[in-house]
């Protein structure tokens, strides 16, 4: 219990994916204009992350392992993330197409997301059993789309601030993203 | 012959400057802002990326007229995971210290977007010569700035540089710049220099935005990401 405890605050706070470490830094940085388009992003992250480690998980220990093959672990993993988004956005085209309203456009964009192949990694290499990783893959989930709410929000006061020439747009945002991540470094405390 | 050879020398320089892949095309910005905390991380993160870039483009642009365009980005992806996996092997093997350094993000350079980037923009379209010089161009420049990005946040932030002690810095290093604050800082006032210099104005978007012709998904979402 308390590792799992330890999972879910490490996954969304302390070693937030995209604050601490660095992965899915593009649409991070990229669909947090408005506050719609990041709770998209967030909860597509979260659903294929999920989906990911599930299919992921299985292969690993089911078929690489017992044929010592895991060296093939990258090539295997990329390719079933990028078949099973594909899937994922059909399977929702046809059956349900009010959500694929809302998700499809962010769904091909997640295939070259580094979180969504960094957390399927990471569950192996801290060799999470199953139910840890996908509790991992849930919280690194919601921890994404956690920092990239409260991105928007600041990102909408930044429009209105006055930004010396040089600043403008990039830049600016990166240095206001360096301090979202400052106010996340306050949460380093909780473990002892 | 002369005007092929100056094309050929404009591939590799444009990757260099004008086209940076970090500081001017924003792309790789994981590893940009992950591993750069020592400058050596930041030469050897370059120098892995630069080898499976030169590698992909090379057997993607062999491959171009074999490879049917529909499955093209499953086929670049199992090409550029491949090249990842033996540079992994190859840095377990020679440099174990880096290998340990770089950690996941060795993994990880299977989805930089730089890669992925050229594969689909440039090493699908061109001749495998003139992709094998955009790929050490890109190299070059992407190394160039991991190494301008590890060396402000090594001196600034642990008061060494390559592993050197510093007078003065190492008795008051300033800890955030090692931290992942410090990267976004480092990278946002890299960026406004850079622009400064050159007299442009700074891009506005990241690659959801404006810079959908890099994008390997731009025909699929057409821009409607960022919106």
């Amino acid at each position: 219990m308390k590792s799992i405890l330890v999972i879910v605050l490490s996954a969304m706070l302390t070693d937030n994916f995209a604050l601490s470490k660095f992965m899915g830094i593009c649409p991070f940085l990229g669909v947090s204009k408005k506050l719609d388009s990041a709770t998209g992003m967030g909860v597509a992250v979260t659903f294929v992350m999920i989906c990911a480690t599930l299919v992921t998980y299985p292969i690993h220990y089911g078929i690489l392992v017992p044929n010592s093959l895991e060296y093939l672990d990258t090539v295997v993993f990329i390719l079933v993330i990028a078949l099973f988004v594909q899937l994922v956005e059909n399977f929702l085209k046809k059956c349900i197409p009010a959500l694929y309203k809302s998700l499809g456009v962010y769904l091909p964009l997640i295939t070259t997301n580094c979180a969504v192949l960094g957390v399927t990694v990471l569950n192996i290499d801290n060799a999470y059993n199953f139910g840890e990783s996908i509790i991992n893959a849930l919280c690194g989930g919601l921890g994404f789309m956690l920092a990239l709410v409260i991105f928007s929000g600041v990102r909408r006061k930044l429009e209105y601030a006055d930004i010396p020439e040089t600043f403008k747009g990039v830049p600016a945002t990166l240095i206001a993203a360096s301090i979202v991540s400052v106010s996340f470094m306050g949460f380093s405390g909780l473990f002892n | 012959m002369a005007e092929n050879k100056r094309s050929l020398g404009s591939e590799i320089s444009k990757g260099i400057i004008k086209e940076n892949p970090t500081l001017v095309m924003l792309l790789g910005m994981c590893p940009t802002l992950a591993v750069t905390t020592q400058a050596f991380n930041g030469i050897g993160m370059g120098l892995a990326t630069t080898f499976v870039l030169l590698g992909s483009n090379i057997v993607i642009s062999a491959l171009r007229k074999v490879i049917p365009d529909k499955v093209r980005i499953p086929a670049f992806i199992v090409v550029i995971a491949s090249f990842v996996t033996l540079i992994g092997f190859l840095l377990e093997g020679f440099v174990p210290s880096l290998y340990d350094s770089l950690g996941i993000y060795l993994t990880l350079i299977t989805v930089n977007c730089i890669i992925f980037g050229r594969a689909e923009m440039f090493a699908s379209k061109n001749g495998v010569l003139a992709s094998a010089c955009d790929a050490i161009g890109m190299g070059i420049g992407f190394t160039l700035a991991l190494f301008l990005m590890g060396s402000v946040r090594e001196i600034i932030g642990s008061g060494q540089w390559l592993g050197t002690s510093l007078p003065v810095l190492s008795k008051n290093p300033m800890l955030i710049f090692i931290m992942p604050a410090g990267g976004f800082f480092t990278l946002g006032v890299i960026i406004a220099a850079v622009n400064k210099l050159a007299k442009r104005k700074p891009p506005l978007e990241i690659s959801c935005g404006d810079g959908c012709g890099e994008c390997p998904m731009a025909d699929k979402c057409a821009g409607k990401a960022g919106e």
